[in-house]
């Protein structure tokens, strides 16, 4: 047998997996849809005393739109007290739930795109999104979309429930602040203002693998005025990153051919890529800033304020 | 349950149920050409690259080689020896023969149940969507040219029934 050798639980609620992670005290793993930590399992590169499936928690699969009072401005409104709508999706929501989902579509498309980027058909039918952003691998998609957008994971532990913002999630790589007796519930997304463009442009060797560089891209405008950018990375350093710098020159010299060229440049400027086999770090530094530029003419075409 | 254990899987295989017990760590692939005997799925890389295990489980198309058994206790799994029915191939099969869609043999079954889950979510595919759709297997023999002949072959043979 491949994997060496775990106990299995299965439980059937949030409570009972808990119970089970603190009774392994930090030996034990979550075992979500699996398309990253069975590979791992199978090179037993991971060996976990235990596995907590937590596949069979039916309350962790939903998508349910509904306005929050974010703590922050979100996507630079300032907060209000109705607040603002936003995307919940459980933690053990399909990769292919989310991508053929009208809901995600209406709200967040940045997320429908960019799940179509996430491996394959059968990997998606699989994989969930709090597996992913619990994974934290820095080339993968999620991240970069939580990254982008402003968002929120909830972890639940033994002494209740927190909000984790997406810039406090990713610590390094495969590394988020999870506790280890925490288990990541729900992801929140606020949606981008009615209007605004977005685009996922990534690079790959071969379709469905990780991406050599991705960026994320949400613009809202009024004519040629900028009224806000999200830009992002994945697979450009050891966590996805908000390229606030050159989101500054978007929201300052709006969308002009200079202003474009000049954000990528600075795109090119602040990330802080690896060299490995698939693609050393000058190339990558090259490719954040032609995505960059890329995502951000194509959301310009989508985004129809003013 | 503890490691040393054996889970009690029961499951349905193309239609027919099945049961066996077998250790917690004991991969889906393993168990069904193992236990079940069922030796159409093929074992290639075993961490989900290539493809050769994909099977149907509750009707979806899934890596069996990054599923465990015991999580499939209760599914409906779709292997290769289902889809031809009386002595008579699956339409898919039957034009994977008729445009050379397999040499050896190894991916095929990957293949067929790939292609069958791909052409139910997109059962008029461009032949650019063909080639994505079918990216989540390798192949090492065909060239994929045969492979994507046949599947956009087959997609109005299959929206037609």
């Amino acid at each position: 047998m491949k994997p060496a050798k775990f106990d299995y639980w299965a439980p059937a609620s949030v409570d009972e997996a808990l119970a089970l992670l603190t009774r392994y005290g930090g030996e034990a793993k979550i075992l979500a849809g699996g398309q990253s930590l069975v590979p791992l399992l199978n090179f037993r590169l991971s060996r976990p005393a235990a596995l907590i499936d937590i596949n069979r928690i039916p309350a962790l699969a939903y998508i349910r739109a509904e306005n929050i009072a974010e703590p922050g401005p979100a996507h630079g409104r300032p907060p209000t007290t109705e607040g603002v709508l936003t995307v919940r999706i459980g933690a053990m929501t399909r990769q292919r739930t989310i991508e053929f989902s009208p809901a995600i579509a209406e709200r967040v498309p940045l997320l429908t795109e960019a799940t179509r980027w996430v491996g394959h058909l059968p990997i998606r039918s699989r994989g969930t999104i709090g597996g992913s952003l619990a994974h934290a691998d820095p080339s993968a998609e999620y991240p970069t979309v939580l990254t982008a957008l402003g968002g929120s994971v909830v972890a639940r532990g033994p002494k209740g429930e927190r909000t984790i913002a997406g810039s406090e999630l990713f610590q390094t790589y495969l590394t988020t602040s999870l506790a280890a007796d925490e288990i990541l519930t729900e992801v929140r997304l606020p949606a981008p203002p009615a209007g605004a463009g977005y685009a996922f442009e990534e690079l790959a060797r071969r379709h469905g693998d990780f991406a050599l560089v991705g960026i994320a891209a949400v613009i809202a405008r009024q004519g040629e005025r900028c009224t806000m950018a999200r830009l992002a990375t994945s697979g450009a350093g050891p966590v996805p990153l908000r390229l606030r710098a050159a989101e500054e020159i978007l929201e300052r010299d709006g969308f002009g051919d200079a202003a474009i060229e000049a954000a990528g440049r600075r795109a090119s400027e602040l990330v802080n890529p690896d060299s490995d086999i698939h693609a050393s770090a000058d190339y990558r530094r090259h490719l954040a800033g032609v995505l960059t530029q890329r995502a951000i003419k194509r959301a310009l075409t989508q985004a129809t304020g003013g | 349950m503890d490691s040393g254990e054996l889970a009690h899987v029961r499951l349905t295989v193309n239609g027919v149920p099945h049961e066996g017990r077998c250790p917690p760590r004991k991969l889906l692939v393993d168990f069904v050409r193992e236990d079940l005997g069922l030796t159409g799925t093929h074992v290639g890389c075993e961490h989900g690259i290539c493809g050769a295990c994909t099977i149907l489980v509750d009707g979806e198309a899934m890596r069996s080689c990054l599923m465990l058994a015991v999580q499939a206790d209760g599914a409906q799994l779709t292997t290769v020896e289902g889809l031809a029915r009386d002595g008579q191939l699956h339409p898919l099969q039957e034009a994977f023969r008729e445009h050379h869609g397999l040499q050896c043999g190894f991916c095929t079954p990957g293949m067929l149940l790939t292609a069958l889950d791909f052409l139910r979510t997109n059962p008029q595919p461009s032949e650019q969507e063909i080639r994505e759709g079918i990216s989540a297997v390798l192949c090492r023999c065909t060239g994929y040219h045969g492979i994507i002949k046949a599947v956009a072959a087959a997609a109005p043979v299959l929206k037609k029934s």
